[in-house]
């Protein structure tokens, strides 16, 4: 155990600030103190649609009792950082003294992103990112008969699911040829694009924001679409992607760029001061990732990266092969290694439908080597312990759907479909039976 | 965004709006209810019999359609909208309601039949009890108990919610499969067989012969008059004795190492069915809170010793009466006991001590108890008299404080209030049991699918037996409880296929695999 004094301060409470939190308490009894205006424990931000949506209480998506925090000597302060002076070491609060740090850690998280639209500012307009969206969305819920959702991505189609929940109709515009079209290949795209539609969900596809036009009082009443339809709505929900919340730190010294600018270490400009999750921007992008990864595992991990280097044993962060995940209304999203939209310089996809419309598999590999680069699967779900193993091992393509057996995660008694992609893949791929052993 | 919040806004959060059907099937549903209300205050109906059929087969038409006319308009999918909001699921009005009648219910079954209508001393039966004697009559050729029209009852509900469930669950095969399970068990095993084989033995006493519902569930399996029943019961009473020994003793060990408790608890058992199909609207309402688990272990290792230590006495009696021929003394009884129970610790602590987390300590505790409990029961105890209690006295009281009102009062009475599954949780002595081998000599766990958990918390909500399974999934880490009934909810509401259930090699049961970097094993408290 760790004897250190040194006090640590972590700005945000969410995923990357409380792994940091608890990680360091597992090597270190020095005191840790996380400071956050959102709310007064850690909850799960990715679990606040189940809230909504009436599965779940907002103390379930809490992962830890309170008594949690003081056992474990915690020390959370609800306020909101208003400045970060690093020359005297201290955080200045709305609601009280500063505090003072011997090591500060921002992981501020994010914010959504708006483009300049008119209308923006009216109320009934929000994004979906924090525990105050999710209130005021509650309080513009009652008298909501229609909510128009701009940006189709993760938040955005959670957001139709949420609104379509309490029967709140939804008119969603996507920007693109389809959902989510700026990473899915369109075949999976277009299937989203289905079964959002089988929920009832008015999905317009090529179709953009002009603006909002607002009643009397200035509330939203209805969006302009750039086809020049004009949608009558109560809610406008904007869902095209976040971006770093590090407003306060205009001014502090730290180097600032889209997000906290770090090196590998985690490390910002300034000596013991640090940055992880959503509000880091990597100087250089790691492998094929962004400099700025607002996911849930990613944060997690630079959380647990940090609390090494905190606790004396530096530590790059390493996040190993890419993955992530997501849920579409009923369709699950699992992704191990990279597949993009369109194939990269030789590559080649391998793509699989099930004749039911909502299952789904799409393979990347080398079409030199036949290394395996990445999957994609619909409504069937896979081991991450094997694909990591395969793309840490830079294994071929032949070699995992030889073995894709092993590779299956559904429940017990689940039908399976290995040897449909099997000879959907031989009939095209070839080479399948040549490969070596797993 | 807690209650109070919505309580407060203006328009309720789940639209209650019932479609047509749906408005019909209620209205069908209760008018079969209602027939049975007419029966119970005596209100003479013409066609009596005819009536009774028309009551259960309205009864099970309205949850049929009202299942219909709810699932099958929704595309396949995880069907939780509203729980929280909607006042029979959400301990409102109609959740307090519903657990009232229930437990109202509960305490008249057990000590007021003769208000059901039970004819007591040989008088016939009247009200509802004497509505169902035809039905009664047609299955075993006696007139109905209050027993055998719970029996009915209880029958109706896994058989008719099963059916709600294989519709909210028509995407997940396992849970069609499972549901399947307890549907067939209770109907087959738990209802008709036994009524059938009463019919065709009319000679023979009483005993139980559903086969499945062994002890120490069947508390009484070895009481004195329930052994000379089966004694007495011809070829089939020794079968039922036999099988019972050997579902103990063999059928129960060899399938909970394969499969993990649930084979019995999620697929087999009668409360366990009741649970997972007319409990499915509550499984959330299961307390996830530390000292829940706290009190669990306490509870039911406490059942567990009185129930065994009571078997025990009651044995011991019966062993000792001369007017019972037996194959052995009491006194070889009591040994044979110590050396079975003090094998099993010894076994325990010299293979498996590295695993022995606080539930696994709490059993091994209870049954070092019994251990002493049996040899104090041999020296100080006299012919009927139990360490200066009556034997009869102490199963008596076994008999009503934890098979009538733990299982039966609190632990359906509250399904609306504490969940569905109250009595397996807290009190059914055969779950420690099971606990035990499935902690520690089994193939099955849940399976945490690497770093894909996000911490939602939809697994540790609707696991109905209180496990926080986000505790372990978040680490990264599999999980292995004994609690676990392997129902699979966790793993069906997972939004991320983070969770599976499995059987497979002991040896890398518990390995964390997380591909995250927390593989230190030191814990935080809590």
């Amino acid at each position: 155990m760790n004897k250190s004094h040194e006090h640590i301060v972590i700005i945000g409470n969410g995923i990357s600030g409380i792994t940091t939190a608890r990680e360091v308490r597992k090597k270190s009894s020095q005191p840790i103190t996380v400071i956050s205006a959102e709310s007064d424990y850690f909850f799960s931000r990715t679990a606040l649609m189940y809230v909504y949506m009436g599965h779940m209480k907002f103390e379930h998506i809490q992962p830890y009792e309170q008594f949690f925090w003081q056992k474990n000597n915690i020390g959370l302060v609800k306020a909101l950082v208003t400045k970060v002076d690093t020359s005297v070491k201290e955080v200045q609060l709305d609601n009280g003294e500063p505090i003072p740090y011997d090591k500060l850690v921002i992981a501020s998280g994010s914010k959504p992103n708006t483009f300049g639209w008119p209308g923006q500012q009216l109320k009934g307009v929000m994004g979906m990112y924090s525990k105050q969206d999710l209130e005021y969305l509650e309080a513009c819920s009652p008298g909501c008969k229609h909510a128009v959702i701009v940006g189709g991505g993760l938040i955005g189609i959670e957001m139709a699911e949420m609104l379509h929940s309490r029967k709140i109709g939804v008119t969603f515009l996507v920007r693109e040829a389809g959902f989510w079209g700026s990473v899915l290949p369109s075949a999976e795209s277009e299937m989203i694009n289905r079964h959002i539609r089988e929920h009832h969900i008015n999905l317009k596809v090529n179709t953009k924001l002009v603006e909002i036009l607002a009643d009397s009082n200035n509330n939203a009443r209805a969006v302009v679409t750039d086809k020049g339809e004009t949608i009558e709505c109560q809610v406008v929900a904007l869902t095209a992607g976040v971006t770093p919340n590090i407003a306060f730190l205009q001014g502090s010294g730290i180097e600032l760029g889209k997000g906290v600018k770090v090196n590998p270490f985690l490390e910002t400009n300034i000596r013991d001061v640090f940055a992880i999750g959503d509000c880091a921007e990597q100087h250089e992008a790691i492998d094929l990732r962004k400099q700025v990864e607002a996911v849930w595992y990613t944060g997690k991990i630079m959380g647990e990266t940090l609390a090494q280097t905190l606790c004396g044993n530096r530590t790059a962060y390493d996040p190993g092969p890419w993955f992530n995940s997501a849920k579409f209304f009923d369709i699950e999203y699992q992704t191990y290694g990279w597949v993009w939209p369109t194939p990269r310089e030789n590559e080649v996809q391998f793509y699989w439908e099930h004749p039911g419309g909502k299952k789904a598999i799409r393979i990347a590999y080398n079409k030199n080597t036949r290394t395996f680069l990445g999957i994609n699967c619909f409504g069937i779900r896979m081991r991450h312990q094997f694909f990591d193993k395969v793309l840490r091992e830079q294994l071929t393509v032949d070699t995992v759907l030889q073995n894709f057996e092993k590779a299956n995660f559904d429940p017990e008694l689940f039908t399976t479909y290995e040897n449909d992609i099997r000879a959907a893949f031989q009939k095209n791929h070839s080479k399948l039976m040549t490969a070596n052993g797993y | 965004m807690d209650t109070k919040t919505h309580s407060l806004s203006l328009a309720n959060p789940a639209p209650q709006n019932m479609n047509a059907m749906q408005k019909l099937s209620v209205a069908i549903g209760l008018t079969g209810l209602f027939i049975f209300a007419l029966a119970l205050f005596n209100v003479q109906l013409l066609f009596k019999t005819a009536w009774l059929y028309v009551a259960i087969i309205f009864i099970l038409a309205g949850i049929l359609i009202y299942s219909l006319s709810t699932y099958k308009k929704l595309p396949p999918g995880i069907q939780n909208n509203g729980v929280y909001f909607k006042s029979i699921s959400a301990k409102g009005v109609w959740g307090w309601a519903t657990g009232i009648v229930l437990t109202l219910l509960y305490v008249f079954l057990y000590w007021f039949p003769q208000y059901l209508g039970m004819g007591k001393e040989g008088n016939n039966n009247t009200g509802l009890v004497g509505f169902f004697d035809p039905l009664s009559y047609f299955l075993n050729g006696h007139a109905a108990s209050q027993w055998f029209v719970y029996g009915v009852l209880y029958t109706m509900a896994i058989v008719g919610f099963g059916f709600k469930f294989l519709l909210k669950y028509r995407h997940n095969k396992y849970q069609q499969v499972r549901t399947i399970s307890v549907m067939f068990f209770q109907l087959g095993f738990a209802f008709l067989i036994p009524e059938i084989l009463t019919k065709l033995n009319p000679t023979i006493p009483y005993f139980s012969k559903d086969v499945k519902n062994m002890w120490p569930l069947n508390y009484y399996f070895f009481e004195d008059w329930h052994l000379k029943a089966m004694l007495e019961g011809g070829n089939l009473g020794m079968f039922i004795l036999l099988f019972g020994l050997a579902m103990i003793f063999i059928i129960s060990p060899v399938l909970t190492y394969f499969y993990g408790k649930r084979w019995y608890c999620s697929w087999v058992c009668g409360c366990g069915g009741l649970a997972e199909t007319a409990g499915d609207p509550f499984r959330h309402l299961s307390s996830k809170k530390l000292n829940a688990w706290k009190f669990e272990r306490w509870s039911i290792h406490t059942v567990l010793v009185l129930i065994v230590l009571t078997t025990i006495a009651v044995l011991y009696t019966f062993l000792g009466d001369p007017a019972n021929k037996t194959w052995i003394t009491k006194d070889e009884f009591t040994i044979g006991v110590v050396i079975f129970l003090s094998v099993v610790i010894a076994v325990i602590f010299i293979f498996k001590r590295k695993q022995l987390d606080k539930d696994v300590k709490y059993t091994l505790a209870a049954l070092g108890i019994i251990v002493v409990g049996s040899i104090l029961i041999n020296f100080l105890s006299g012919q009927k008299n139990i360490l200066f209690i009556d034997s009869n006295q102490l199963r008596s009281w076994y008999g009503f404080a934890i098979g009538a009102a733990f299982s039966g009062v609190i632990g359906v009475g509250f399904y609306p209030l504490m969940g569905s599954r109250v009595w397996c949780r807290f009190g059914c002595p055969m779950a420690a049991i099971l606990g035990l081998q499935q902690k520690l000599f089994s193939r099955f766990r849940i399976t945490t699918n690497g770093g894909q958990c996000i911490s939602c918390g939809n697994c540790s909500t609707y696991c109905e037996m209180g496990i926080d399974v986000r505790a372990y999934a978040q680490k990264g880490e599999n999980i292995v409880r004994s609690s676990c009934v392997g129902c699979g909810i966790c793993a069906a509401v997972c939004p991320r296929g983070v969770l599976k259930l499995e059987n497979g090699d002991e040896k890398d049961r518990f390995n964390p695999q997380a591909i995250l970097i927390e593989k230190d094993k030191i814990t935080l408290a809590g």
